[in-house]
């Protein structure tokens, strides 16, 4: 029996959004086929990995991601410097850790200014993020995207309690915005009519559907993207074909499994190594289930995603 | 493509004799065509109607054992794409590749540490779970001596067998006589003496094919020589060959019900030299539709990784993983340590506990069996009330290991803090946070 492969074609196209300016800007999403299929269609774009950095030093962070930046991490820029020039780093995150009222309360003000540096200093894309104290960032964000407009930097991330006015902040300031909701597809759906119902372009939009660890509800963050994905392809659904961010370091080097010592759990290995497979596994599988925008710390893990992404269009036999 | 209950309704005897178990044919029609029961319950049907729903009822990925006895692993019969549609049935195996041009010890080495591999996690055994032997030196002797040590230092541990060699494939098959071994090799050369070399060992025929139509005509042509259990090897290697030709293999074989692909998947994620790599490839061959995974190492923290992903991924996503009811001690908690109480999703619990031991603080975790649902959701489902938790507390008899009789109670409930206190007479209640993540200050702050 001759094989015909049976290919699926959609009538939907996840949007194609573009970040940052000049050389270094980068584009992600544009495909019309499932994450990496571009067998059966057009996947023009590659995933983008952005590095994170805080405003603060990372003390909660545990030593095997720690230490790797423990000469560049008392200062933003200088952290964020590193990792375009050092660690090629495809974009960077920043994360406004220390304007939480529980790590410092860093004022908007000061945050801004914060961001203005950075910017000044990269020429990669910039995700600017808040502590993610739905209060306090409505204030910061607002400060932080007057800081970066007019450079196509992403801002968020926009919740169901807070997303006028960082949107509005967004939407005044010519940035991408990324619009979180927990785990579920409606809710994203929901978030994302809202947004674009303030007249904010739903082309400019990326959605994070909420991330979660390898073993701490992967399954969950896994097929919500995947539904996600396939309402937007198959059902043409366009409120769910923005892109989709994997916030992935955050939630990785918080579990036991990155922190636990092999002395106390030697059935579980070498702590270092568990530790990047942990955050590297988590960021790869988020790739296959549609995730176009990753953020990581390690860069032995981002390293291991990058040589993952590449054989993508590897033929090898 | 498999036939509607309407169809199968067609060809059954139409009596409603009821001895089937079902009130009528129709019904059991109904349930054949949806797998629930099975065609031998019907003690009347004719030898014509058997064969043709023999056929169309057969699961469109066999059914093959790897190994036998209390460590053999199924493989095949699944039924869907993607994990939200329906549960993924049986978790892959992950195989270690064991090469004969090893040394003995080294070897003996890797067989030992795969044997050895096994962990508990969340109430199941992990392991890793089969040996891949492989002839890399050519040379039949040497290929029979690591039969004999894998036999002899791995007794019951699924093998696969990697040869192109039927001379090779016969001697080391004869080692794993009754334990359903894979024969790994058959190719456009060698099939029909691989074909009759795994036939008279009752193994299993591993297909090595260079693309996916010359798979096709291999297994076609192995069944027309009377093999029934194959697992199939379409040559992809890189990521990107994976992801196609294992979604394209899935599709036919659950789409077009295309029978000459309807057998498990062998994906070799094997990346010497950069084991990290190796593990993502890996990653992708348990998303995406490998039975087995082929690694080239076995190290612990790689282990952990893959045994929780496809952990995670095979999980029913219609039912929550629960863990059990008991009450959990974190740290070494003293008769003065904080005792908290949640609910037994899975998520929940290793959320509260993960936060709990970032305090440093030790403290008593009762974890209540409300179904698997979280905090929110058990309340309002009824699951997680005032008497519930009185009754659990008292009956754990947790009271004769407390100094002071304190309970603290996630702050989505705090509305249940005065009925707790009027069903568990001399305790105190206490309000602890919201969000998970609130719990090392507060526990921190109690602490000072």
């Amino acid at each position: 029996m001759p094989f015909t492969p049976p290919k699926d074609s959609f009538s939907g196209k996840i949007f194609e959004v573009g970040i940052g300016r000049g050389e270094k800007a980068v584009t992600i999403g544009g495909e019309n086929v499932m994450p990496f299929h571009g067998f059966e269609g057009s996947a023009p774009g590659k995933p983008a990995v952005a590095f994170e950095v805080q405003d603060i030093p990372p003390d909660d962070w545990p030593d095997t991601v720690k230490e790797v930046f423990k000469d560049v991490s008392g200062d933003p820029v200088t952290w964020a410097s590193y990792c375009q020039d050092s660690l090629g780093a495809d974009a960077i995150a920043l994360r406004l850790a220390g304007t939480h009222p529980d790590r410092g309360d860093i004022s908007a003000e000061q945050a801004a200014e914060t961001v203005k540096k950075v910017l000044d200093a990269v020429k990669v894309p910039l995700i600017i993020l808040g502590s993610n104290h739905a209060e306090k960032d409505t204030a910061v964000l607002v400060r932080a995207a007057e800081a970066a407009k007019g450079t196509n930097s992403v801002i968020g991330k926009a919740q169901e309690a807070n997303y006028k006015t960082i949107a509005a902040a967004a939407m005044a300031n010519g940035l991408k915005l990324i619009a979180m909701s927990e785990l579920d597809i409606n809710l994203s759906k929901q978030l994302n009519i809202l947004i674009t119902q303030m007249g904010f372009d739903k082309e400019k939009l990326i959605t994070d559907p909420m991330c979660s660890a390898l073993s701490y509800g992967l399954e969950y963050t896994y097929s919500v993207m995947e539904r996600i994905k396939q309402a937007a392809l198959a059902q043409n659904d366009a409120v769910l074909q923005p892109p989709m961010l994997a916030d992935v370091g955050m939630y990785v080097w918080k579990v036991k499994e990155t922190q636990a010592a092999e002395a106390d759990l030697p059935e579980w290995g070498e702590l270092a190594g568990r530790g990047i497979a942990w955050e590297a596994v988590t960021a790869s599988s988020f790739l296959i289930s549609g995730a176009e925008l990753l953020i990581m710390r390690h860069p032995a893990a981002v390293s291991a995603v990058k040589k993952f992404i590449a054989e993508f269009s590897m033929e090898v036999r | 493509m498999a036939l509607t209950g309407v169809e199968i309704f067609k060809l059954l005897p139409k009596t409603n004799c009821k001895k089937c178990g079902q009130p009528t044919c129709l019904a059991f029609a109904m349930k054949l065509a949806q797998r629930q029961v099975s065609l031998d319950q019907c003690p009347d049907v004719s030898e014509e109607a058997k064969q043709k729903l023999g056929e169309a009822s057969a699961p469109p990925i066999r059914p093959v054992s790897l190994g036998a006895g209390a460590k053999a692993v199924k493989m095949g019969e699944e039924m869907v794409l993607f994990r939200h549609e329906k549960k993924f049935v049986n978790p892959c195996a992950f195989a270690v590749e064991i090469k004969d041009t090893l040394s003995a010890a080294d070897a003996a080495r890797k067989i030992e540490e795969a044997a050895a591999s096994e962990i508990d996690r969340v109430g199941q055994k992990l392991r890793v779970d089969a040996l891949f032997l492989s002839n890399d030196s050519g040379d039949a002797a040497k290929f029979l001596e690591l039969a004999k040590l894998a036999a002899a230092r791995a007794p019951e541990m699924p093998v696969i067998v990697s040869t192109t060699s039927p001379d090779a494939a016969e001697a080391s098959l004869g080692q794993f006589a009754g334990k359903k071994a894979v024969l790994y090799g058959a190719n456009a050369g060698n099939l029909q003496a691989m074909a009759e070399k795994a036939k008279a060992a009752k193994a299993t025929l591993g297909i090595a094919a260079k693309d996916i139509d010359e798979l096709c005509e291999l297994t076609e042509k192995a069944k027309a020589l009377g093999i029934e259990d194959m697992v199939l090897d379409s040559g992809a290697r890189s990521a990107g060959e994976i992801l196609r030709d294992n979604t394209y293999i899935r599709r036919a074989a659950l789409k077009k019900n295309f029978k000459p692909l309807g057998y498990p998947v062998i994906t070799f994620a094997n990346r010497p030299g950069d084991t990290l790599l190796e593990a993502l490839v890996a990653g992708l061959a348990v998303e995406k539709y490998a039975s087995i995974v082929v690694l080239g190492t076995a190290e612990k923290w790689k282990n952990l990784a893959l045994f929780s992903l496809r952990q995670n991924i095979y999980t029913d996503p219609q039912v929550p993983m629960q863990v059990q009811q008991k009450i959990y001690k974190i740290g070494e908690p003293g008769p003065k340590a904080p005792f908290m109480i949640t609910t037994n999703f899975s998520l929940t619990y290793f959320i509260v506990s993960g936060e709990v031991e970032n305090s440093k603080v030790p403290c008593r975790l009762a974890v209540m069996d409300s179904e698997g649902l979280s905090v929110l959701t058990a309340w309002a489902a009824g699951k997680f009330t005032a008497s519930k938790i009185a009754q659990f507390i008292t009956e754990s008899g947790v009271e004769g290991e407390l100094e002071q009789k304190e309970l603290i109670i996630p702050g989505y409930v705090a509305i249940l803090s005065g009925a707790i206190e009027d069903k568990l007479a001399g305790w105190k209640i206490t309000v602890g946070p919201r969000e998970a993540n609130g719990i090392p200050a507060f526990l921190k702050a109690r602490a000072v």
